[in-house]
């Protein structure tokens, strides 16, 4: 059986991937999985404590997590496209309008 | 007592409604009969009460009638509240009875204009301001109506607005009553400092005990109170709007600017006599400003030659005699010639009106004449009116004004020099009124042809109340036949509760002084005027109609002095230079200086520096939301970093 420090350190890996994706990364798209990487990062965290604890609410609680990250991830496209048809491009160092 | 005396100002109230909300929808026979109906309906009412009041015990003669508390705020407290007592009785039936015959007058008058509607509509506003002002029964309510006909003059005078004249005029009456009225509110403030009430019957039963008769704050109170008046009566110095005044339409020169109005002043003081017989400072300068008024005016109104200016400073002069009478504490008389005067003077203005309608609005004198056998109707009414204003034995005129020279001459207040300043007048009205008889009705018509073929006498609208209004010149006065003539002057007895309240408030005022005085003394001034007044006639018969080049000689020989009256002592200029220039120029300073260098540079130099300000602060917002990202997590990294190694 794996044991529950390998789910964390995996748990944790995910989180500094995403993290470093969304520093780094100029593609929105990217930025946006990358918000999606922690996000699930996270309730990997969840689900372990979980297990370990031998308690349900927290595979609950994951699902309403996922859930609520569908529509999240519903909106933030959205809003991707729009920014899209109205600047021509994902790049988000061009999206500096309030610096002027 | 507790009559619904609210009803009588309600009538003209709804009239103004109706007609001003439905202002163009409604055809003129509906517009006519609402404003004459709702103001016909204010007499009725006015003559019942007047009947109630009549039948109450002489020295209980007192309505009141509050609806509600209008500002109940601590210790000072306002009611909307109506007083009905013989000084109101006798305003109610003069502004509503006059008032009833000029609306009728006006269905005839303003046929043909486009703003028929917008004119009953202010009428009625005018009228329900007016009943207010007269029926109020504490000082704000009364200020209340006060601005509300000031306002309705504005928009009357200004009727005419897309002629500038008619513009500027009604803003020059409305601006010089302002300081008129600023003076009047402070009076209202001392007032109420001191009494603690604005209420009339509380603040004349305690003045006594608040105010040291003859001190500085009664003085100051009842001057002020007297600069709203004025300004509203028209008196020196804040005259010069009423002349202008006479732009606006002719019923509204005869209804607010000769009968009823500016009359406002008069009654304010008989109301207040009380506080004015605590003041004999204050009583000098009414006296004398108001006869000076009353010669002034009559001495402009010898050189004028538009028919309704000589009108209108007559009219200034015949305010100047009621405040005169007032400033020698004969009330009774000041509101008796305020009675007479609103029956001959709207006589006078609608006649005059009457003659303009037939000769298509002209209003200089020098083309018109020979119009008495055209429009017969108005030539015998305007010489019934002349013949009461001039003081013929008989006329209402005459009672009236003979009251006030004798009581300038008898009171205790008044002098010699004031009753002779005021017999000098009697004649100057005597010529000036004849005058304009003589140039109107006599002599060769100098009208050109187009228009003397126009000529018509007016139609019955509008000769009716012409007639009405003649009859009341003639028997108007006689409700106040002095004791000398046989008579019991009713009308002073009537008033006595009212004018004399001092007296019966167990002060030891002076007590009017007649009885020290012969019955021959008076008899022999009396007819001092008359005759004086006779000769002033057959000087103006004699100078205008008999031989009519006399005048011409006449204004040669003293053409310096004519020039000055023709152009009315320049006071106007006086102001302009004085006054109004200095005033603009100061504004002009305040804008182009202050406004636009001091304010405007202060805000603007703080934007700019807050602008330079944040400049510097302005890198740390780079704009990139990558950078963003990396100092959130910098940030959160730190927070962890905090919370583990504490």
């Amino acid at each position: 059986m794996v044991p529950i420090a390998h789910y964390l350190i995996l748990s944790a890996l995910l989180f500094a991937i995403g993290t470093i994706g969304v520093v780094i990364s100029r593609n929105l798209i990217i930025i946006f999985m990358a918000i999606e990487l922690m996000l699930n990062a996270a309730n990997l965290a969840i689900i372990t404590f979980s297990r370990m604890n031998g308690n349900i609410d927290g595979h609950a609680f994951v699902f309403i997590v996922l859930t609520v990250a569908a529509a999240e991830a519903a909106v933030g496209l959205a809003i991707i496209i729009m920014i899209f048809r109205n600047k021509e491009t994902i790049n988000a160092d061009k999206y500096n309008l309030l610096k002027r | 007592m507790n009559q619904p005396l609210y009803l009588i100002p309600l009538f003209p109230l709804i009239g103004f409604l109706l007609n001003g909300l439905f202002i163009g929808r409604l055809p003129k026979k509906l517009i006519s009969f609402i404003g004459c109906a709702s103001v016909g309906l204010s007499f009725i009412f006015g003559v019942r009460y007047f009947f109630d009041l009549l039948s109450l015990p002489e020295s209980g003669r007192v309505m009141e009638n509050i609806l509600f508390t209008w500002i109940p705020s601590g210790q000072f407290n306002v009611n909307i509240g109506f007083l009905f007592d013989p000084l109101s009785a006798v305003m109610v039936l003069v502004v509503s009875g006059v008032g009833f015959i000029i609306h009728v007058y006006s269905i005839g008058y303003m046929h043909d204009d486009n703003g028929y509607g917008r004119f009953f509509t202010y009428m009625n506003l005018f009228v329900f301001s007016m009943l207010t002002l007269v029926l109020a029964d504490n000082y704000l309510l009364m200020f209340v109506g006060w601005e509300g006909v000031g306002l309705c003059s504005y928009l009357l005078i200004g009727f005419w607005f897309e002629k500038q004249s008619a513009s500027d005029a009604g803003k020059k009456a409305f601006i010089v009553n302002r300081i008129g009225d600023f003076g009047f509110l402070i009076g209202l403030f001392i007032i109420f400092w001191q009494v603690g009430s604005l209420n009339f019957a509380t603040v004349f039963e305690k003045a006594p005990q608040m105010f040291l008769a003859g001190g500085g704050l009664i003085t100051a109170a009842t001057l002020l109170l007297f600069m709203g008046a004025t300004g509203k009566s028209a008196q020196i110095p804040l005259y010069v709007w009423l002349p202008d005044a006479m732009e606006g339409p002719t019923p509204v020169s005869a209804l607010i600017h000769a009968a009823t109005m500016v009359t406002a002043g008069v009654y304010m003081i008989a109301r207040s006599n009380v506080l004015y017989m605590m003041a004999p400072v204050t009583m000098a300068v009414v006296a004398i400003i108001g006869i000076a008024t009353a010669f002034y005016a009559g001495t402009i109104a010898l050189a004028q030659n538009d028919i309704k200016r000589v009108l209108a400073y007559s009219t200034i002069s015949q305010l100047g005699y009621m405040f005169a009478a007032c400033g020698v504490a004969a009330f009774a008389a000041g509101i008796f010639h305020l009675m007479t005067h609103a029956f001959f003077k709207a006589l006078l203005f609608l006649a005059a009106g009457s003659v303009m309608h037939g000769l298509a609005g002209q209003q200089d004198m020098r083309y018109m004449g020979g119009l008495r056998r055209r429009m017969p109707k108005t030539f015998w009414t305007f010489l019934i009116a002349t013949l009461a204003i001039a003081g013929i034995p008989g006329f209402s005129g005459f009672f009236s004004k003979d009251e006030i020279l004798w009581r300038t001459f008898s009171s205790d207040y008044g002098s010699i020099l004031i009753w002779a300043v005021g017999l000098l007048t009697a004649g100057l009205t005597a010529f000036y009124m004849f005058r304009l008889i003589y140039l109107t009705f006599y002599g060769e018509e100098r009208m050109d042809s187009r228009t003397k073929e126009h000529i018509h006498e007016s139609p019955p609208v509008m000769t009716i109340p012409l007639i009405i209004l003649a009859i009341l010149s003639i028997i108007g006065g006689w409700v106040g036949i002095p004791h000398v003539l046989g008579g019991g002057n009713r009308f002073e007895k009537f008033l006595e509760p009212v004018t004399n309240a001092s007296h019966h408030a167990g002060e030891a005022g002076p007590a009017l002084a007649s009885a020290t005085y012969s019955s021959t003394i008076e008899l022999v001034l009396m007819a001092a005027s008359v005759i004086l007044v006779l000769v002033f006639i057959y000087l103006a018969y004699y100078v205008y109609n008999k031989n009519i080049a006399a005048a011409g000689k006449l204004r040669n020989s003293f053409s310096v002095i004519h020039k000055l009256l023709y152009g009315k002592y320049f006071i106007d200029e006086f102001y302009g230079a004085v006054i109004v220039r200095p005033v603009v120029n100061g504004s002009l300073f305040l804008w182009k200086v202050f406004d636009v260098i001091i304010i405007d540079g202060l805000l603007n130099g703080l934007a700019i520096l807050i602008g330079d300000m944040s400049k510097g602060l302005r890198p740390v917002q780079s704009g990139n939301m990558r950078t963003y990202a990396t100092i959130f997590l910098l940030g959160v990294i730190a927070i962890i970093g905090y919370v583990l190694l504490r």
